[in-house]
């Protein structure tokens, strides 16, 4: 994993002291609110509905035990005992006190972290595959790409007024678990004809209230090349991208209005007179971020273990939540172990101050320290022996962490909703509980097989609710909560739009309307079918016919 | 109200016009938007006085080319410090075009964008608040961050090359 040299812990060191100062300018009624406000959302400073909230970038989703730990303790001392995983691999912390921030920063730059750039009109933390360096199907490791990412991203003097945020994910799987069709920038890793690694590069793909799947602005990146055609990109976003209007904005707009054909002229152009200069990476300086992200030390094992198939074959409830949670390792007898935060009933993401600190351990104990944030709001264990896993899962479910459901109904991505949010209108956190419980018999989740359900509580899509297979959208009609629900929603490689069904639900409504879907896709399943491949292959109407019958 | 260049305030010896209107005698000192340079450049190449250009957001640096080396001053325009286009506007003069004059940042210019634009090119602030404190200000700016990630053209050496030349020292 990537350990800060004096330059990074510098850096953020620094930041932390400017921020304090900024903090004590604002207290002492220097600077106005107006003034503050970027500010504090450059050190990912939000004002929510109830108290200030605090956004902790996780760049990539790479934690470390100690990291974790630390991220537990901050919990305990700045906020109310428990913090949100985000669907950006970050982790937020809703009641921290403005003038106690700088202290929570400073005990977040003692272990490498820090909430640089995790909001405001800048290059967002970079998001990527949480099974990284362990993935079977991976062509290569991402991270390495990321940390450079994240060094050229970081106060970048050119783009840190964008017209608005801008957010890349890069995959180094051809099963895309990093979503990066609805990013402004996704990379995909590839080879190219000649056998060399380098990306696809994809642009203009989003969210919110204008989802777009994005487009190949340029179908191969040499490695060398990627910083100074990520730079032409945000060069010509920089200067053409629209200001007039807040929420048109973002590169997807650019990139729609224009044509992708005109964006690739004049990124091309633009990178034609810098690819040769200084932001070319030479390949020395990739090796050396590949050594800093170098396996660990990993046993030469077989890929089975008897008494990890003995704990199965004895253990109902272990052996589901390897069903479920358990991936393929690409090293013989290690598997990638899910911890999942979406308990039935609970909160999606949530964790506790002492849930990160057991995680924190576990990872020393069985996972080389190394722990990973998914943007589905989950945690992973990434290398875990398959000796190990018993010992694991017991240790988890003992505080909750053991649940069984990784990729299935109850596994919901939902935003922090109207609990929280002051741009949200309607709750979400409420509804992902009450289907969350509806569909609590693991058996029967099981059978309904892999089932994504995101829920937003406005039409931002923080909750990625345009690409759940099921998506849940909340809205606001005349004073009460309403559900709309779109359908054939996919963030993965086969990236779609969902679609939205019909007229929207009342909140008592909505928990039976996403049943009586989930049993017509079981009436009419084909073989292994999953939610999504029925959908696409059915289409809209016999979901809603049960859904609205002849309304 | 006040400018500060290269750790001084110094007196504004410019008019910056409108994009209509008379223009003061020949003799002085003008600063004219882009857009009425590019309709009357003959006859104000013509003047006495020196000129200058100011680019606002969404014009094009690259209108400039051919009379770079005719221009003092070159200012650039944010007009909300949320609108970040002069950065670019910056690099590309300075880095791309080669232009050597001053570059000013004019309009919303706080302390803390001003490292920024210092990065981008920029070697003049025109500031909102008065003298010693407007220095004060640009001082305490520019010092508060010491590790750069990014090759700029503002020389600067940054955390990679230092790592390098750490990695040769060893080797």
């Amino acid at each position: 994993m990537y350990r800060y040299d004096d330059f990074d812990r510098q850096l953020v060191h620094e930041r932390t002291e400017q921020f304090r100062e900024q903090v004590k300018r604002r207290l002492a009624g220097d600077i106005t609110e107006e003034q503050f406000r970027p500010l504090r959302l450059m050190n990912g400073v939000y004002l929510q509905l109830h108290a200030y909230m605090l956004r902790v970038a996780v760049p990539y989703g790479t934690l470390r035990a100690d990291q974790l730990r630390q991220l537990g303790m901050i919990a305990r001392v700045y906020d109310k005992g428990y913090g949100h995983f985000t669907t950006r691999q970050n982790i937020q912390y809703n009641w921290p006190k403005l003038d106690e921030i700088p202290d929570a920063l400073l005990d977040l730059a003692k272990v490498e972290m820090h909430a640089i750039q995790t909001s405001g009109n800048c290059i967002r933390n970079t998001t990527t595959d949480q099974y990284a360096g362990a993935a079977a199907d991976e062509i290569e490791d991402p991270r390495p790409y990321c940390e450079l990412i994240r060094q050229w991203s970081t106060f970048h003097p050119e783009f840190t007024y964008l017209p608005r945020k801008f957010k890349i994910a890069v995959t180094g799987s051809p099963n895309d678990r990093a979503a990066v069709k609805v990013h402004d920038i996704g990379l995909r890793m590839h080879q190219n004809d000649a056998g060399e690694t380098g990306f696809e590069v994809i642009v203009g793909g989003g969210l919110g209230r204008t989802p777009f799947v994005g487009k190949t602005i340029r179908d191969f990146i040499g490695k060398n090349d990627l910083f100074s055609y990520l730079e032409a990109i945000l060069r010509v976003y920089n200067r053409f991208g629209r200001r007039d209007n807040k929420y048109k904005a973002r590169i997807k707009i650019l990139v729609h209005e224009e044509g992708i054909d005109k964006i690739r002229e004049l990124v091309e152009e633009e990178w034609s007179q810098i690819k040769d200069g200084s932001l070319r990476v030479d390949d020395a300086e990739i090796a050396h971020y590949i050594e800093q992200f170098a396996p660990p030390a990993f046993e030469t094992l077989a890929d089975d273990d008897a008494d990890f198939e003995r704990h199965k074959a004895e253990n109902r409830r272990f052996a589901n939540w390897v069903r479920s949670n358990v991936i393929e390792h690409k090293q013989p007898g290690y598997a990638i172990a899910n911890v999942s935060l979406k308990p039935i009933g609970g909160i999606p993401g949530d964790a506790t101050d002492t849930q990160m600190e057991l995680v924190a351990d576990l990872s020393e104990k069985y996972s080389f320290g190394d722990v990973r944030v998914t943007h589905e709001q989950n945690l992973v264990l990434p290398h875990v022996k398959k000796a190990d896993l018993f010992a694991l899962w017991t240790a988890l479910d003992a505080d909750n962490l053991g649940t069984a459901n990784l990729g299935y109904v109850t596994d919901i991505i939902s935003c922090p909703g109207l609990d929280y949010c002051a741009l949200a209108t309607a709750r979400s956190i409420p509804l992902s509980q009450r289907i969350s419980e509806r569909f609590s018999d693991l058996d029967h989740q099981h059978d309904i097989g892999e089932l994504k359900i995101k829920i937003s509580g406005c039409i931002n899509a923080c909750g990625h609710h345009h690409v759940g297979h099921i998506g849940i959208l909340g809205l606001d009609k005349r004073g009460k909560e309403f559900y709309q629900i779109t359908l054939g929603g996919d963030a993965s490689q086969d990236a779609s739009i969902g679609k939205i069904a019909g007229a929207g639900f009342s909140e008592a409504e909505v928990v039976d309307a996403i049943e009586s879907l989930v049993t017509k896709y079981i009436d009419i399943r084909d073989g292994g079918e999953r939610f999504i491949d029925t959908y696409r292959r059915v289409g809209m109407d016999p979901f809603k016919e049960v859904l609205y019958g002849d309304r | 109200m006040a400018i500060v260049k290269n750790d001084s305030l110094i007196e504004q010896e410019w008019i910056t016009v409108d994009a209509e209107g008379d223009l003061p005698s020949s003799d002085e000192n003008l600063i004219v938007p882009l857009e009425r340079f590019k309709e009357e450049r003959d006859s104000l190449l013509g003047r006495n006085g020196g000129l200058g250009v100011q680019l606002n957001p969404g014009d094009a640096p690259e209108d400039l080319a051919e009379d770079l080396d005719r221009l003092s001053i070159i200012t650039v325009n944010f007009p909300a410090y949320t609108d970040g286009r002069g950065y670019s506007y910056g690099r590309v003069l300075r880095e791309r075009m080669g232009f050597t004059g001053e570059l000013r940042a004019v309009g919303d210019v706080l302390r803390d964008q001003i490292l920024y634009m210092h990065r981008c090119g920029f070697d003049s602030y025109d500031l909102k608040v008065e003298g010693e404190v407007a220095l004060n200000k640009v001082r305490a700016a520019l010092k508060e961050v010491s590790v750069y990630y990014q090759p700029t053209g503002d020389g600067r050496v940054t955390a990679q090359s230092l790592r390098e030349r750490r990695r040769a020292a060893l080797q």
